[in-house]
């Protein structure tokens, strides 16, 4: 077939971009070279749209031993011991075929942290739908569980934490966010850099079969009523092999064999060889005819697009191919030697012995379209005055028991049961907690970590939003007790080409890194998705942000259950009662407008560091963060992990009481202390110029507010557990 | 004491059940699939995971394997062999236990802490255990034991049956019982009782920080058997 302009747009390639390769190439390429130009220069792979913006993120820290650009970040966690993590998106596949959108996600995640020679510890998601009435949302939702528990748990790795949201902008655009951790020795991090020229270039993994062709293209792409068309671009995940892969690469990688090693992701072969190539400043020559594949009469076109799960490719050392061989054969995986790095710098193809393509590698990744995109800014929303005399008729025991079973809040226990949460046998802090927890195996240490996201905030003000989530998230690390290292980001958006949604973007990073600077907590990995649009309908503004946290004595771990009667409950940080934006506003009093709360850096910081020290002193016996819902919301969820009561004082502050224990300030946490410590805790929140109430203690079981009717912990309990357990079985 | 812990392709609590039996005291190896006998053992393990995948039906691959003739042998001679979770359904699948396990009634994936009673002590593996209700945890998506009315009534007839899924007092009901699995069952014998099959997993609850430490009260009460 003739290569033409129509040919290159039904590739998702804009007209200019092809004339662009035409002249870097300086003829037309063929269907071959096309497929492979526009597997790399989509948004995908090429990053075109975000770049620009991406290069100004902090990525640098004392503890970051890679940022990004590679497979995963890794961060130091002392004794020599690293973490290699990442998150990444999986949303349009998840919305076309929720069970393997979701499973592949999972997979793919984990092959990135693999490929680093790290041994995965835990996994993480971040799943966003659409509002619980639409037709489709409970079908996704159970589609996307079982495909993430049916990945993960296959694999023997633990699923500690996540979050889950229901919003209608994700009617069309379902959000399927997955992050991994895994364990891995310093000194023994594999890259995916290659080095070298004659140096065999192996395949290893599953055959390449036909599936996921045009992945990356379709994930760059907005939908349209045909999407159920596209169901042949979704791969199809199988665990056992990756499991399989896993096992067999980590035993390749304890000899010193590979010199560097990539996972076939998006894009499969194609990005995967070329990337190695282009970090190397290689060239690479692959044998179409050597790769094993799943079908009959592949053509090269077809092998290089293909999006097969569990494959790899790796770079090895000259005379070391029968020793790695043996150990693919020990776990039944292919293994074929398809190729080698050359001193060309081109990719150059072979099929059944003519030379089917030939491209200089520059050209496909340095020279890929770098685009600066229009973009608008957001105004910050005027205040509401809200009508003080309308919270009259309400009851906060009321308000508070509304709240506690919104789909946004209620606990989300019937998903994370379905994940297996103890494999590994480390886990110590369960999903469902401000963090998840996991001990680093056979020492006192622990690794805590947390997904987050606020899109109603940066719905709202992109800046302001982008600079909660990292807040947020570093107060989910340090409310178990671990210091924050580093995060990563997965960052959903709607369309760039849009001013609007391109200065959501914008706005977004920006946020995230004026936070990540002043908190010192880099990002070292990432991944961005645009193009969360249907039918001229985008996705609010969701940059998911995953943090890192490490304990150095996992005893000392804090969990959020309140624990002992009697004991007094504080809140640390300011109360200002700032209701726009907040659950109360929005689902309570139908207010949607107005600013999300203010983020003031030094104190998010100061604060922090200051329950970090309590925590340290032993002087804490539970402890939260306060987000939606506010104080008071936060203080039920304590009593509900714990299965106690509260009893709050009259409030001794003049503001409505409403405000108070409603509003979603930033900065704050409760903490749960014993009567006998209080002029020690006062004294260190003093010292360091921290605000506190001390506003009521805990009970056995009943939880007492000033006039209000007494309710039972169990009522509390039901209300929050029931929603998601009768939504599912309806 | 010796044991061995299987490995399958797809096992993956392989490791958590070596760090397990090494705590206790066990000198524990490890032994591949593919392996054509078993070194000498007091006791055989094969342990959680999805074996071969779990393709065609929960360990029926496993159940025709090389290995697989040698821990028949090593059972057959009265050997210890314990098979936790899908090893309880390899050893279905072997016919060395009656009865199958089904997926789970509610078709989900449950990951979540239980209580089981220890209905039989007449046996090495629960012997002057020093605690009758165990708070363990289970994690599989095919845990609904089943079997005919004329196995029931020989399990029960025998003794056979092991744990029973309960709550905190000991009370069996329907509400405690995770997976529909047929009269509570969470594990059973074969009729000499040097074979257990069961759901739960004791090697994830043996330490104070994790979700519960009563795996201890197994694992110590079975090396103590042993010796």
């Amino acid at each position: 077939m003739e290569v033409n302009e129509q040919i290159a747009i039904d590739h998702g390639l804009k007209k200019e971009e092809f004339a662009k390769i035409c002249d870097l190439l300086n003829r037309t390429p063929n269907l071959t070279e096309l497929g492979i130009f526009s597997a790399m220069w989509n948004e995908h792979c090429s990053y075109k749209s975000s770049r620009l913006h991406l290069k100004k993120l902090n990525t640098k820290g004392k503890k970051v031993i890679q940022g990004p650009g590679e497979n995963a970040g890794v961060i130091d966690i002392e004794d020599n011991d690293a973490i290699v993590f990442k998150i990444e998106s999986h949303n349009h596949p998840s919305f076309i075929e929720p069970y393997q959108g979701a499973a592949t996600g999972v997979g793919g995640i984990m092959r990135d942290v693999f490929t680093m020679g790290a041994r995965p510890i835990a996994n993480l998601n971040s799943i966003h739908f659409g509002s619980p009435q639409h037709p489709k949302t409970k079908n996704l939702l159970r589609g996307v569980v079982k495909g993430i528990g049916g990945y993960g748990n296959c694999m023997g790795i633990p699923t500690i934490g996540g979050q889950t949201s229901f919003d209608e902008s994700y009617n069309g655009n379902i959000l399927v966010n997955a992050m991994t951790l895994g364990l891995v020795n310093k000194n023994k991090i594999f890259y995916s850099k290659a080095a070298g020229v004659n140096k065999p270039v192996i395949y290893v993994g599953s055959k390449t079969g036909r599936d996921g062709i045009h992945g990356a293209s379709m994930a760059s792409a907005i939908f349209d009523d045909k999407i159920e068309e596209k169901k042949p671009t979704v791969q199809v995940g199988d665990p056992f092999t990756e499991k399989l892969l896993l096992e067999a690469c980590l035993e390749l990688m304890a000899g010193k064999s590979i010199i560097s090693i990539q996972d076939m992701g998006a894009a499969g072969l194609t990005s995967s060889s070329i990337e190695m190539a282009s970090k190397g400043n290689l060239g690479i020559e692959l044998n179409l005819n050597k790769v094993p594949c799943r079908e009959e009469k592949m053509t090269p076109y077809e092998i290089m697009l293909s999006e097969s799960q569990e494959r790899m490719l790796i770079v090895l050392e000259n005379g070391k191919e029968e020793a790695a061989k043996k150990i693919f054969d020990k776990w039944n995986l292919d293994f074929a030697i398809i190729g080698k790095t050359t001193d060309s710098k081109k990719i150059e193809l072979l099929f059944d012995n003519n030379k089917v393509a030939e491209i200089p590698i520059n050209i496909l990744a340095e020279n890929a379209p770098i685009y600066d995109r229009k973009w608008k800014k957001t105004k910050l929303p005027q205040k509401i005055k809200f009508n003080k005399d309308d919270f009259k008729k309400l009851k906060i025991t009321e308000v508070l028991k509304k709240i506690l079973c919104l789909p946004n809040i209620s606990s989300k226990e019937w998903i994370w049961q379905q994940y297996d949460h103890t494999v590994m046998g480390d886990t110590i802090q369960k999903p469902g907690s401000d963090s998840g927890v996991v001990r680093v195996h056979g020492t006192n240490k622990a690794v805590a970590t947390s997904v987050d996201s606020s899109a109603v905030y940066c719905y709202a003000h992109p800046l302001t939003g982008g600079k909660q989530v990292v807040c947020e998230s570093w107060r989910n690390l340090i409310s178990c007790g671990s210091k924050p290292i580093a995060i990563t980001n997965c960052l959903n958006f709607g369309n760039p080409e849009k001013e609007k949604n391109m200065g959501e973007f914008v706005e977004c990073v920006e946020g995230i890194n004026e936070a990540s600077k002043f908190l010192d907590y880099p990002v070292v990995s990432g991944n961005v998705s645009f193009y969360n649009e249907t039918k001229d309908k985008g996705i609010k503004p969701t940059p998911v942000i995953g943090g890192i946290g490490l304990i150095k004595n996992y005893q000392k771990m804090m969990t959020m259950g309140l624990k002992n009667n009697e004991n007094l409950i504080l809140v640390i940080g300011k109360t200002e009662g700032h209701i726009d934006k907040s659950v109360f506003a929005i689902n309570i009093l139908n207010e949607k407008k107005g600013p999300p709360p203010e983020i003031n850096l030094f104190n998010e910081k100061n604060n922090g560091e200051t329950v970090l020290k309590l925590i340290e002193e032993e002087l804490i016996k539970s402890t939260h963060d306060v987000s939606l819902g506010g104080i008071i919301t936060a203080i039920s969820k304590m009593a509900i992990r714990g299965k106690k009561g509260f009893k709050l004082n009259k409030l001794r502050v003049l503001m409505n009481k409403f405000d108070y224990y409603f509003g979603e300030d930033q900065g704050r946490y409760i903490i749960e202390i014993e009567p006998k410590n209080l002029s020690k805790v006062q004294k260190i929140l003093r010292d360091n110029s921290v605000h506190c109430d001390e506003i009521g203690i805990v009970t056995e079981k009943d939880i007492v507010l000033d006039k209000e009717p007494i309710i039972h912990i169990d009522d509390l309990i039901k209300s929050n557990t029931n929603w998601l357990e009768e939504y599912m079985s309806k | 004491m010796k044991s061995s812990v299987i490995i399958f392709p797809g096992s993956n609590c392989d490791r958590d059940m070596d760090v397990a039996l090494k705590k206790f005291g066990f000198k524990n190896q490890m032994i591949w699939h593919n392996n054509p006998t078993i070194p000498k053992s007091d006791l055989i393990v094969l342990p959680g995971g999805f074996s071969y995948g779990d393709y065609l039906r929960c360990g029926s691959i496993a159940a025709k394997s090389k290995i697989i003739k040698s821990v028949i042998e090593f059972a057959n001679s009265g050997g210890l062999v314990l098979g936790i979770c899908n090893g309880f359904q390899i050893l279905t699948e072997t016919g060395l236990l009656p009865g199958i396990l089904q997926q789970n009634i509610y078709q989900k994936f449950i990951c979540k802490n239980v209580h089981v009673k220890v209905n039989d002590k007449e046996n090495k593996y629960f012997s002057s255990i020093k605690k009758e209700i165990l708070e363990l945890h289970i994690a599989h998506n095919e845990g609904n034991y089943f079997c005919s009315n004329d196995e029931l009534k020989s399990l029960k007839d025998n003794s056979q049956i092991a744990v029973t899924y309960c709550d905190k007092n000991g009370k069996e009901s329907e509400e405690f019982n995770p997976n529909g699995a047929l009269s509570n069952i969470a594990g059973i014998f074969n009729k000499n009782k040097n074979i257990l099959g069961m759901m739960p997993h004791p090697e994830r609850v043996i330490d104070k920080s994790l979700s519960s430490n009563d795996g201890n009260f197994f694992f110590e009460n079975l090396i103590k058997n042993l010796k």
